[in-house]
Formats: structure tokens, C-alpha cells, sequence
């Protein structure tokens, strides 16, 4: 036996594990989009494209609107907090970034039902934060802070910022601190080699954590569960209506195929747009 | 000036990460259990946990579903990392392991529902776990992946050369070259099959049996804030927190040696 068919051996149980359980789900779930829900709440199999059709309807229009309005308002607070956190980060002694960079991490590894859940405790009309403006006289009345797009966008920057972090931390690394210092030789003030060096250098970076926060929070269901009290409607909790609650798993279905488009649509740039800038690095004179 | 203003931000950040977990933590010992007014150290909402039966069947089942699903995923991703890295490069496979960690929860959960619902698989802790794996092999594949990637694989061909067969070469020199790595992608993916709320919740079928501790917390947490729930996020995020930190651990004695 030769050692490539030896490796793909090896690697056939996984790899026949994701295709059972991860594909042939995906495949299904493509296959239900294009059917009809039945009287019941089972499937009528009639061939067409009326859940896309409906998707584009204003009222499910709105939500996706709503939904990308909200993760992409979560995903710049998330960018303009990370960004500064990382780049401190990166001047702190070598020996000591691991542990910074661990310390942001951890939470991100950790219960996301309860990181969400820690704040209801903070944002309640009983909560921490409205006792303590009371307490202090700021206000006379609660705030009301929980269950709207405020306390979604706090816990979707809360979740995800640790990502973020570490793709910008990621991006800073692999630049080569000599062009910073001709910069600096040349005679740019520290701002501007900043922006007209470090910044664009790490976009990709910032891309990279950005698209990811953007897509998990586009198909978020946990967050505007909690944090919006039920008045936040996201796609991920108008898929997981149709699946519970509507029982029209066509719909829900198609609504899913919509958001993995996205996923990819948003991937597919941000490869595309990672790969122009290492060829732009790879050309000086270009 | 420019430094401390950015020492100063990231000092704020791990306030911003850290404070609203330290205040659950320690609203958890306080006797009223909300956060009006302090009334004094207790561990009565412990001794509510340890007397609740369904708590602790919940917590039994997650424990169940994390420990099995582990010990397969780590078995197969395992296998995988080693056979995908001597293998030439291939974008497909690539595409395919890094899939379940981007694809949104609520679609894979959907995904799976729809089919056990077509293949009339009954469900329960068994569909669970099933589901549980995937997402575990492609976390243990990468954590190994990285770690095979500082492989020397001239000391195999040494013990093949000095007669060893394949398996005793695998067993005396491969595994415990990468087993800190293979271990710190058990403990990860313990630690987020313990915690996965989303998938479990859509594969765990109706009956009461097949509960987990966060299908459990998310009921609890839609009454409300209860003095009970602090208590359960305390032990909950210690627990994961001492599992990362050993995971990290061995991924980093995996990295710089």
C-alpha cells in the first residue's frame, strides 16, 4: 500500500463522518427549499421556487435588512474596539502576548448561553447597571436598556470580539516591522506610517474578523432570543420559527440556503480580496 | 502617550470581557441572589443545585453526550489530521474541515433535524451525539493539523528502517510525538460539546430523558433571572475555563518546542 492511498485511509472515517452528518443534512435541507409545506406540517413534494419568492417578500425582506443592519453595526463597534486591544497586543513584550492573547480567548471558548445570559443580569431595570445610575442620581427612572437592538448589538460585540482580536493580532504579526521602520527612517510622522502603512498592511485582518462576526451574527438565534426579548427578529430565529413553531420546514429551509449564500458571497470577497493584497505585497513595483 | 493610551484601552477591553462574568460569579454567593443589595456570603443556591434532581439528570446526559462525542471525535479527527497532512494540499478537504466552524448553528442544527426527521431516526442522546461530532472532529483535526505541522518524519522512516511494522512506529514514536496536541483537541472539544446549546436543543427529540444542563439553563434563563442560574454559570464557566486553560497549555508546550 503506497503511502497516499495509506493517508486517505486514515483520514476516510472523518472524512465519511462530516459527509453522513454534515453534507448529506446540507444537501437535504437544499432539496426541501424547493418544496411545498404540507396541511400538516410535513412536506408536499411539489416542485417550485415560491419559498425564494416569498423570502423576497417585504416582511421577510425587512428582517434580512434588519438582521444585516444589526450585525453589521455589531461587527464595526467590533473592529473599532479590536483594533486598538490588538495592536496593544502586539508592542507588549514578546513573552507576554501569548497570555494576553489567551486571556481574550477564553471567554470566547466558553458558555455562550451564559455570556449572553450575564447580560440580562446587567442590563434588567433591576439590574447592575440601572441600580448603580440610580444609586448615584444619574437617573430617576430605569433605563430601558434590555430587549432592544442596543443590548443585541452589546451581546454580539460581547461574543465575538475575542475573534476579531485575534484575526487583527494575526494580521499584525506577519507584518514586517522593516517597512514600518523605513517609514519611521523616511521621516512619517508615527500616524502617518499608521495609516498609510500598518492599516492597510492588516486589512485583510480586519477583514477576516469581520466577516466572521458579520456572518455569525447575521445567523445568530441565542442573542436577539435573550437580549431582544422576543421584539428583535433575526433570520436565525425566523429559520428556527419555521422549523418550531410554524412548522413549515420548506420555508425555513430556503431561508437557511439564503443565509449560507451570503456566508459564501462574503467569504468568497474577502479571499478574493486577501489574495489581491499578498500579490500587491509579492509586486513592489506594481 | 500613545502606548499608555492603548495599554489603557486593552486594560478596558479585558474589563469589558471579564466584568460581566465576575459579576455573576459573585452575585452567586449573595444571600439575596439578586443584585439589589448585598446581604451576605452564601452557598445556598449550591445546596438548590446539588437538591434538584432534574439539574443533575441534565448535568448526567451532558456529561454522557460530551464524553462520547469526544472520545469518537477525537479518535477520528485524529486519524484525519494525520492522513490530510501527507497527503498533497487539497482546497475540497480544506473547505470540508473548516465548514462546520463557520457554518451558523441554527443551520446545522436544522440541517441534521431534517435528517433523522427523513431517515425516522427516533432521537435522543444518541442523535445527539452524532450530531456533536461533527463539529468536534473538525476542532481536534485542526488543533492536531497544527501540530503535526512541526512533525519530524524522518524519525518514522528511522524506526521503519530499524524493523518496527506500521502499528508499533504509530504507537512508540508517532502518538506520543503528538499527543499533547491530540489531548488538548479532546479537552476543546469537551469543553464545546459541554456547552452547545443550539444543536442539541433541535436533536434531542421531545421527551424530557434526553436533556442537557444547557438546554436546562436556557429554560431557566427565559423565567427570568434566578439566584440558581448564577450559581450553575459559576461552576459552568469554571469548568470550561479550567478546561481551555489546559488545552492551551498543551497546545503551547505543542508549538514552541
Amino acid at each position: 500500500m503506497n503511502s497516499q492511498r495509506r493517508s486517505l485511509v486514515l483520514a476516510l472515517p472523518g472524512l465519511g463522518w462530516l459527509t453522513v452528518f454534515m453534507i448529506v443534512p446540507c444537501l437535504i435541507v437544499f432539496f426541501f427549499s424547493f418544496f411545498e409545506r404540507g396541511v400538516y406540517g410535513g412536506i408536499e413534494y411539489n416542485f417550485g421556487f415560491d419559498n425564494f419568492l416569498r423570502a423576497a417578500e417585504p416582511i421577510y425582506l425587512s428582517i434580512f435588512l434588519g438582521s444585516a443592519r444589526i450585525a453589521a453595526l455589531a461587527t464595526l463597534i467590533a473592529v473599532i474596539i479590536a483594533y486598538p486591544a490588538a495592536y496593544a497586543i502586539s508592542l507588549a513584550p514578546k513573552d507576554r502576548q501569548n497570555t494576553y492573547l489567551f486571556l481574550v480567548m477564553l471567554p470566547f471558548w466558553s458558555n455562550y448561553l451564559i455570556r449572553t445570559y450575564a447580560w440580562i443580569v446587567l442590563l434588567n431595570r433591576e439590574g447592575l447597571i440601572n441600580k448603580a445610575l440610580g444609586g448615584a442620581g444619574i437617573i430617576t427612572e430605569p433605563l430601558p436598556i434590555l430587549y432592544n437592538d442596543f443590548a443585541v448589538i452589546t451581546g454580539l460585540v460581547y461574543n465575538y470580539l475575542p475573534f476579531v482580536i485575534l484575526a487583527i493580532y494575526a494580521s499584525l504579526q506577519r507584518l514586517n516591522p522593516e517597512l514600518r521602520e523605513a517609514s519611521t527612517d523616511l521621516g512619517a510622522p508615527a500616524w502617518v506610517t499608521f495609516l498609510r502603512v500598518t492599516l492597510p498592511l492588516t486589512l485583510p485582518g480586519v477583514a477576516a474578523g469581520a466577516v466572521f462576526v458579520f456572518v455569525l451574527s447575521i445567523g445568530n438565534f441565542i442573542t436577539p432570543d435573550l437580549l431582544g426579548g422576543g421584539r428583535i427578529q433575526m433570520v436565525g430565529n425566523l429559520i428556527y420559527d419555521q422549523f418550531l413553531s410554524a412548522r413549515d420546514w420548506p420555508f425555513g429551509a430556503a431561508l437557511s440556503l439564503i443565509l449560507i449564500f451570503i456566508m459564501m458571497l462574503l467569504l468568497f470577497t474577502q479571499a478574493v480580496f486577501v489574495n489581491r493584497a499578498q500579490q500587491a505585497r509579492a509586486a513592489p513595483d506594481g | 502617550m500613545a502606548r499608555r493610551a492603548l495599554a489603557a484601552h486593552l486594560a478596558l477591553t479585558y474589563g469589558f470581557l471579564y466584568g460581566p462574568i465576575l459579576v455573576l460569579m459573585v452575585l452567586s454567593f449573595n444571600r439575596a441572589g439578586l443584585p439589589t443589595v448585598w446581604t451576605g456570603f452564601s452557598l445556598e443556591w449550591y445546596v438548590t443545585l446539588a437538591d434538584s434532581p432534574a439539574i443533575l439528570a441534565a448535568a448526567l446526559n451532558t456529561i454522557i453526550v460530551a464524553v462520547v462525542s469526544t472520545v469518537i471525535a477525537t479518535t477520528l479527527g485524529t486519524l484525519l489530521a494525520l492522513g490530510v497532512e501527507r497527503r498533497r494540499q487539497s482546497n475540497a478537504v480544506d473547505a470540508l474541515l473548516f465548514a462546520p466552524m463557520i457554518i451558523p448553528d441554527i443551520v446545522l442544527a436544522i440541517a441534521l433535524l431534517s435528517f433523522f426527521t427523513l431517515l425516522e431516526v427516533t432521537l435522543g442522546l444518541h442523535s445527539i451525539i452524532l450530531s456533536h461530532v461533527v463539529f468536534n472532529i473538525a476542532f481536534v483535526c485542526a488543533v492536531v493539523r497544527t501540530r503535526l505541522k512541526h512533525f519530524d518524519y524522518a524519525i518514522i522512516e528511522a524506526s521503519i528502517d530499524l524493523g518496527a511494522d506500521r502499528f508499533t512506529t504509530f504507537r512508540r514514536v508517532t502518538l506520543p510525538v503528538i499527543f499533547p496536541g491530540v489531548l488538548a483537541g479532546a479537552l476543546l472539544a469537551f469543553t464545546l460539546s459541554f456547552d452547545e446549546f443550539i444543536i442539541a436543543f433541535f436533536t434531542a427529540g421531545a421527551g424530557a430523558s434526553s436533556t442537557t444542563l444547557p438546554m436546562r439553563i436556557y429554560s431557566m434563563i427565559r423565567f427570568g433571572v434566578t439566584p440558581e442560574i448564577n450559581a450553575m454559570a459559576t461552576i459552568i464557566m469554571l469548568i470550561s475555563f479550567t478546561l481551555v486553560f489546559f488545552s492551551q497549555r498543551l497546545n503551547r508546550a505543542t508549538v514552541s518546542d
